[in-house]
């Protein structure tokens, strides 16, 4: 097809603006990349040459582009859709420079080395042009992808690359026009025609008209309503049914069909399969034993201590209590622990549980790292925040500047935040351990952030389902300070805290706490295992909640374990000079908050409505001797603990929320502020009416006549006096 | 599930964190079959466990040849023994809309609710407190209705319905195809088609009707999702409104 050389031509975004959208973005870049090319138009040659040599392979060859009618037949073009191809807007920016006067010397040169090709029509088509239809041809050439290497081949400038392309580009005699003979099913989904060089016969060229007419693709689907037609036309003549007609719309909806359900190889894969495949193929990795050099050093090695839980006792376990996956799954589980201590750093690791989502759900894994280790982030992060701040002060400062320099003062609002509680430190407190959470086991573990007590206030005020992306907003009122990955860190604290329990005895405090005194109220944080602990019998761990303690702190009102002073300045504000507002305003006083200390039964656990929130359970009431001792939570639904001998286990296998009998209300939004305060000099006074206008006026006219009057009457009395 | 794949369909819901203790399963088939043959159901599926402070209740369900018939309910305490249940009634649902916290797991408990109704004595109307009873039973009973009404989905294909009525189980049902299983229009609402009816003529018509006899799962409100279960590519739906119902 002969692209003729594109200049950039300021009439050149005209026909792309006729474009439907069908037109893929990645041509219109091309559009763009041309137009602001060289003006010279060799030089863009070989952008064209590129592009054309690409879409050369997609495109069939076809006969008969005839030559360009009149003007009249073109009007149709306006109705010309777009193309598969990428040829579409070349074509139309290309055309206006053949206004610009292409030297029509060139024309039937190329014509003639493209070889097998019309070249009269091409000669009269120059001239058309010539004459300025240049338009006409910009629509023409829209239309067609195809006319590409032929129209190339015109201009001996792109001869030498273009050769190839006629070459290739043969269209043969143009045979009959049976789209049988000439496209198989399979290859219309990714073509488009290519059609010759259209000659100037007005016939011919009302043909091509209605053939990129038919090319149109349909607004749903990549299918045109031609290739539908050969589609059907095919397979009726392949089956030859008796009576098409009468069966026609039937075929027609078959054929539809067929197209997007394509009947499947016995040879080829099925792709749908393949989520299922990727699937496996992650979890291969996890089976795979780590390490090359397989010897009895590695087998040594593997058989001492390692961090990976006994995943599969413990799920054995719980099964008796009847909770738990299936031990497929905990298999999965237990490979992929593994895999997690592998990759870090971690001294202890235990599996927390499994939080349900809507769309995907959370396995949640309990660790501990390393002395030291997990400090590199943490001051990363922490740097962040700092910079941030000193920002924020800057900008502080500055914004008081300008505010000075106004005359008129805007009244500084009299609401400050709430001061933002310190979150604590890592490896004490609500932040003892460190999370790590994937979906699936064999995908990829996600560290959780530490959780703030901000967090954690508002997780309390909220009801949220996960979704199962770590990354999805929270929407809601209180708006949550944080995404998903924060909420689920919130809850996992306050689910830990709440319900990780221990037999009676076997955490015990430390006997080195010296200064005991001095936390006083704040309680102990600390424990240890207890090694001479020799387990509580399974009856009496299910008789009686008093058996069993916390062993994990109580979380605080406040959001946090260990309560702080919120109106304690801190270093930084000190230096910003706030200090001196905070004491005009007065200290509040703050009560500290106290929570139940650790290693509290879980007997002194508030109530819900009268039951207790906790239910024991012997496992199998027909085996007692065996059976394992079982506490469930009713505050938390999910959350199971059992214990049997010196050994017992917390997990939560549930939706991530506490109980409430009632629905969950979320909380109404707060009072509306007061702008400003009331007084006479805000308030707008009314204007007096005509009435009281008019009253005034009398009252005054009125006092005014009286005065007069006292003062004729004094007048008077004075003359009479004078007269007297 | 049905008492004949018990176990397997036990492993494939286990990605809620729910199952049974082994001894539990073990009894559970054995006495759902016993009381298959003692009731002469055509199916008895085991339904589901409702946790009570004191007990957990297990149930069970039975249906006849026609599947969309009313089913009969059991409840077991101990999956051994089986009671059967009275049939819910909308005044029972009423009666116990009243009711909330746990189930105790006591059948024979007895809420008390105290209500302020209006006495007509004579000429004077005075409000009496009035102490209702409502027993644990109904509150099972109008509970699993509930449930059932909501939750209760079965797959697109899995029952037809024959022109004379009855709705029989399809034996040529292999399952969804993965494209489908995605859809929810793959998925019916188990229960009487209460919105069948308000739908144009124009869906009427793309409906088979020995297939689509039922609600389907596309138009509620709030939106199931499907996710994906275990490894094997299962599809579990956890239905929202009762978060604790998987199908």
């Amino acid at each position: 097809m002969g692209d003729p050389p594109p200049a950039p031509d300021p009439s050149a975004p005209q026909p792309s603006s006729r474009r439907s959208s069908q037109v893929s973005e990645q041509r219109s870049q091309e559009r763009a990349q041309l137009p602001p090319a060289v003006p010279d138009g060799v030089q863009q040659m070989p952008l064209d040459a590129q592009v054309l040599r690409s879409s050369q392979e997609i495109l069939e060859s076809q006969a008969n582009l005839q030559s360009w009618s009149q003007g009249a037949s073109l009007s149709p073009y306006e109705q010309l859709a777009m193309f598969q191809a990428e040829e579409a807007q070349l074509g139309g920016m290309e055309y206006p420079s053949l206004n610009t006067g292409f030297p029509s010397e060139f024309l039937p040169q190329p014509y003639l080395d493209g070889g097998g090709i019309q070249v009269p029509g091409n000669a009269s088509l120059m001239q058309q042009l010539q004459h300025g239809r240049g338009n006409v041809f910009q629509e023409l050439e829209s239309a067609y992808q195809e006319p590409r290497p032929d129209l190339l081949g015109q201009f001996s400038m792109y001869q030498r690359e273009d050769l190839q392309f006629s070459a290739s580009a043969q269209h043969g005699p143009y045979m009959s026009d049976d789209p049988a003979l000439q496209f198989s099913p399979s290859e219309l989904g990714f073509m488009s025609f290519s059609m010759q060089v259209p000659e100037p016969e007005p016939r011919e060229l009302a043909v091509q008209n209605a053939k990129a007419y038919l090319l149109q693709t349909s607004v749903n689907c990549n299918l045109s309503l031609y290739e539908h037609l050969v589609n059907l036309l095919t397979k009726i003549l392949n089956q030859r049914p008796e009576d098409p007609l009468s069966i026609l719309e039937s075929l027609n909806r078959t054929a539809q069909w067929e197209w997007f359900h394509p009947k499947l190889d016995t040879l080829r894969d099925d792709p749908e399969m393949q989520l299922t495949y990727e699937m496996a193929e992650r979890q291969k990795a996890l089976f795979v034993r780590g390490g090359s050099g397989e010897g009895e050093q590695d087998m040594e090695e593997e058989v001492t201590e390692t961090a990976v839980p006994n995943i599969m006792e413990t799920a054995f376990y719980f099964e008796q209590a009847g909770v738990g996956l299936s031990s497929d799954e905990s298999f999965r589980i237990f490979v992929a622990l593994k895999q997690l201590v592998e990759q870090q750093p971690i001294r202890t690791c235990r599996f927390w549980g499994k939080i349900l989502g809507l769309s995907g759900s959370y396995l949640v894994a309990e660790v501990e790292f390393r002395e030291g280790e997990e400090e590199v982030e943490e001051e990363e992060v922490e740097e962040l925040t700092e910079g941030g701040e000193a920002t924020e002060a800057h900008g502080e400062e500055e914004g008081e500047e300008d505010e000075e320099k106004v005359t008129d003062v805007i009244p500084k609002p009299t609401w400050k935040p709430p001061p933002v509680i310190p979150k604590e430190e890592s490896r004490s407190g609500t932040n003892k351990f460190l999370y790590f959470v994937c979906n699936e086991p064999g995908r990829p573990w996600t560290r959780l952030p530490h959780v703030t007590p901000a967090q954690i206030v508002h997780a309390r005020k909220i009801k949220k389902f996960f979704t199962g992306r770590l990354d999805a907003p929270v929407i809601s009122y209180p708006p949550f300070p944080g995404n998903e990955a924060n909420y689920l860190r919130a809850q996992i604290a306050r689910i830990s805290a709440a319900t990780h329990i221990s037999p009676l005895g076997f955490y015990q405090f430390g006997e080195e706490e010296g200064d005991e005194e001095e936390e006083g109220r704040a309680g102990r944080d600390t424990y240890e295992e207890n090694a001479d602990f020799e387990g509580i019998p399974v009856l009496e761990l299910v008789d009686s909640l008093a058996n069993w303690v916390h062993h994990r702190q109580h979380i605080l009102p406040q959001g946090r374990c260990t309560w702080v002073n919120p109106l304690q300045k801190t270093e930084e504000e000190e230096e910003l000079g706030e200090e001196e507002e905070k004491a005009d305003e007065g200290v509040e006083e703050v009560e500290q908050e106290i929570g139940p200390p650790l290693l509290t039964p879980l007997s002194e656990d508030a109530e819900i409505l009268h039951t207790s929130p906790w239910t024991t359970r012997l496992s199998c009431s027909l085996c007692p001797q065996y059976s394992v001792a079982v506490v469930r939570s009713n505050l938390w639904p999910g959350a199971y603990a059992y214990a049997i001998g010196k050994k017992f286990e917390n997990i939560y296998i549930g939706w991530g929320h506490k109980y409430s009998p009632e629905n969950f209300n979320p909380s109404l939004p707060g009072p509306i502020q007061h702008e400003y305060p009331s007084g006479p000099e805000i308030m707008e006074m009314s204007d007096p009416t005509v009435e009281e206008e008019q009253a005034l006026k009398a009252a005054q006219e009125h006092a005014l006549a009286t005065a007069e009057e006292e003062e004729e009457e004094e007048d008077e009395d004075e003359d009479e006096d004078a007269d007297d | 599930m049905d008492a004949e794949s018990l176990l397997l369909s036990l492993e494939l819901a286990s990605g809620s964190g729910q199952g049974l203790s082994p001894d539990r399963r073990a009894s559970l088939l054995t006495s759902l079959m016993l009381v298959k043959r003692d009731y002469r159901y055509d199916r008895v599926l085991f339904w589901g466990r409702i946790l009570g402070l004191v007990a957990d209740y297990y149930i069970a369900q039975g249906l006849s040849e026609d599947q969309l018939a009313p089913r009969k309910t059991l409840y077991s305490l101990n999956c051994m023994e089986w009671s059967l249940l009275p049939p819910a009634t909308d005044e029972m649902m009423v009666q116990t809309s009243v009711v909330k916290g746990r189930f105790t797991g006591d059948p024979s408990h007895e809420y008390e609710h105290t209500e302020l109704q209006k006495v007509n004595d004579g000429e004077k109307v005075f409000e009496e407190e009035v102490v209702v009873q409502i027993k644990e039973e109904t509150r099972l009973v109008s509970i699993i209705d509930q449930i059932d009404k909501a939750v209760s989905v079965i797959p697109r294909g899995a029952l037809f319905k024959t022109p004379f009525g009855p709705v029989h189980v399809n034996r040529t049902f292999e399952g969804l195809s993965l494209s489908q299983a995605k859809k929810l229009s793959s998925y019916f609402h188990f229960r009487e088609p209460v919105e069948l009816k308000n739908k144009t003529l124009l869906e009427k018509a793309d409906l088979d009707p020995s297939l689509d006899f039922l609600d389907s799962l596309e138009h509620d409100i709030p939106k199931a999702e499907i996710h994906r279960g275990s490894i094997q590519g299962n599809w579990q739906d956890p239905a929202l409104p009762w978060p604790a119902a998987m199908t």
